[in-house]
């Protein structure tokens, strides 16, 4: 009985391993963020854990007016997944502005600001709106909400689309504050849309947002969510959004990349960096346990100490690389005599 | 404000068709109050079950023998609560809580009835236990499917004035619903309030007999919840707020008890046109 312990809400001491990572010329203490639409704007989760001390809050896709969202039931359970038909339920911008964002300003937190419209005029007003407001680090446009009526919406499913509305809402952003575009998995090729939002003029790449998908209750016969289809997610969809990051990474070697899909410990994380990903939001994970973020931080300094990496930056898309050129015919057990990385 | 605790199983017994499990999880009995919920992992470290399972807090000991205890009570109707049944003392259990917003109490001592179906009588124990030490009179009424899915007959029987049970199938108490006989014991006992828990259809027919009466009612609502702590809105259903304005509220960190009179009985599991931000149904706008 005597093992029985409160979770600490300090952060654990992390090994001397360099975490931070650079977004498009901002600099960020660690890796490890909240996935958007899995940390409401952090209140919450601050009473778990300090929401400082991990790379940033990404925040709930935000959009012009308040919504409702979708009826219930907007959630069901899957095989290491879940599917959600949220469908957006927000404040709408003016509220989130003032108490949200203002609390995690004051907080001291770094707010990554998902934002999502309806056309592209209602991102470049999002943009606008969230102009010269503290603690506004990034802001991450959402153009790959599966739960919207109109699937012709879906901007990510469509090159131009895609552009124009980067393009507006890069446009519209502060010099200095990076605009990352979330791509859907649900494409034939991802790194096309990849390359025609980065022409468009986004910062970086949020990859990825859930797979459409769906379930039907067998003892009603009917769908189980209310929306009928919804977006999945967690640890089911990993091997996918690790591909995705790859194939971005390969065809766009420089943007920056914030990977996310189902990770829920160190080791996933890792993998997303090694796919191609400077940083990673936790999930899905966060609903199973509250403080996975500082958790998967934690061991994921770990594990990088354990291989004998001194600095994360070292080893972004290290996967791509040849492996002899970094790992040793015989590699010692213990991890700590790998080459460095000039 | 809630905590995350690795507890560890102090006993698990089967009541009736149900499981009630106490769990050693300091930090949280020092802060429950009754209606307040816990939410646990389930499966084990590596399991394929993601999401978090609520359950509404039946009894707590502050200081027990190893630590504050939580007691709760839970039926297996899937994989997660399957797995749950199958612990054992000092196995280990992820556990959030406490959870939610509690009963609010009255600040005089009044006439209360208080409603469970099934083991939505859990919760009501310890409200009732609450209610008696500022000086209100008690009173239960129970429902269930049958015999065997009534939970804590014998604490009412102790705790309350009066105990009126139902039973679907006439295998304890009288045969039929809680609505049968709660509008003798509303009138019966003068009641000022009723405090609720159950299923929702069961909570809407107590709601409706309460107002009809005049009675104000608060109701503990069983939506499924993903995480339980506020950050997933699945768990949402219509509600009228202090300025009138009715939202899709979270029962997870709003409720999960509503004064009966804000919920929108008519409208629950769907998303009514006047809510705040509800969709304009002219077609082309999402």
């Amino acid at each position: 009985m005597s093992e029985l312990t409160l979770r600490p809400r300090e952060t654990p001491q992390l090994p001397a391993v360099d975490l931070s990572t650079t977004l498009a010329g901002v600099r960020f203490p660690n890796p490890v963020f909240t996935a958007s639409g899995c940390a409401a704007a952090g209140q919450e989760l601050d009473q778990f854990f300090d929401v400082t001390a991990i790379g940033g809050v990404v925040t709930k896709s935000i959009m012009l007016a308040a919504r409702s969202g979708r009826a219930t039931p907007r959630m069901a359970e899957t095989p290491s997944g879940m599917l959600n038909s949220i469908g957006l339920q927000g404040p709408g911008i003016e509220a989130f502005l003032d108490k949200d964002l203002s609390w995690l300003a004051g907080r001291g937190a770094r707010a990554v600001v998902s934002i999502a419209g309806g056309s592209v005029e209602d991102y470049a007003k999002l943009a606008m709106k969230l102009r010269g407001r503290p603690g506004l680090s990034m802001v991450e446009v959402n153009i790959s909400c599966p739960n919207v009526e109109d699937r012709g919406q879906v901007f990510a499913c469509d090159p131009a689309a895609a552009a124009a509305v980067v393009s507006a809402v890069r446009r519209n952003t502060d010099k200095g504050v990076p605009v990352f575009a979330k791509l859907s998995p649900d494409v034939t090729d991802i790194a096309l849309i990849a390359r025609s939002v980065v022409d468009a003029g986004a910062d970086g790449l949020s990859v990825i947002n859930t797979l459409l998908g769906m379930a039907i209750d067998t003892t009603t016969m009917r769908p189980v969510l209310g929306g009928v289809t919804g977006g999945l997610s967690g640890p089911a969809i990993r091997p996918i959004a690790v591909r995705c990051v790859w194939q971005c990474h390969a065809a766009l070697p420089d943007v920056p990349i914030l990977g996310m899909g189902g990770i829920r410990t160190g080791l996933d994380a890792l993998e997303f960096l090694l796919a191609g990903a400077s940083a990673v939001s936790v999930g899905t994970t966060v609903f199973g346990d509250p403080t996975a973020p500082v958790r998967v931080l934690h061991e994921l300094a770990h594990a990088l100490a354990e291989r004998g990496i001194d600095r994360l930056s070292d080893i972004v898309g290290l996967a791509h690389q040849p492996a002899q050129k970094y790992v040793p015919q015989d590699p010692d057990p213990v991890g700590d005599d790998l080459p460095e990385e000039s | 404000m809630p905590v995350q605790v690795q507890g560890e199983v102090l006993s698990i017994r089967k009541v009736g068709a149900y499981n009630a499990m106490t769990v050693v999880a300091p930090g949280i009995a020092e802060l429950t109050k009754p209606g307040h919920f816990v939410a646990l992992q389930v499966g084990g470290p590596e399991s394929s079950m993601l999401l978090r399972r609520a359950f509404a807090i039946y009894d707590v000991k502050e200081r027990g023998v190893y630590g504050g205890t939580v007691e709760f009570v839970f039926s297996v109707h899937g994989k997660g609560t399957a797995w749950l049944a199958t612990r054992r003392p000092q196995d280990k259990v992820d556990v959030v809580g406490p959870l939610g917003k509690p009963f609010r109490l009255p600040t005089q001592p009044v006439n209360a009835t208080l409603v469970g179906g099934g083991y939505g009588s859990a919760p009501l124990l310890p409200l009732a236990n609450a209610l008696r030490e500022r000086g209100s009179r008690v009173d239960f009424v129970l429902g269930a499917g049958s015999a065997d899915r009534l939970f804590g007959t014998l604490d009412a029987k102790r705790i309350g004035s009066s105990l009126s049970v139902t039973t679907d199938d006439g295998s304890a108490g009288e045969r039929g619903r809680v609505s049968d006989v709660l509008p003798d014991v509303l009138d019966r006992t003068r009641a000022d309030v009723v405090y609720a828990c159950g299923p929702m259809a069961m909570l809407r027919a107590v709601h409706d007999l309460a107002a009809a009466r005049g009675i104000p009612s608060q109701v503990a609502v069983e939506e499924s919840m993903a995480c339980g702590v506020g950050v997933c809105m699945t768990c949402v259903l219509p509600v009228v707020g202090d300025d009138g304005i009715s939202r899709m509220v979270r029962s997870c960190v709003e409720g999960p008890v509503f004064l009966g009179e804000r919920v929108r009985w008519d409208d629950v599991g769907t998303v009514p046109e006047d809510v705040l931000g509800a969709p304009v149904s002219t077609g082309g706008g999402h």
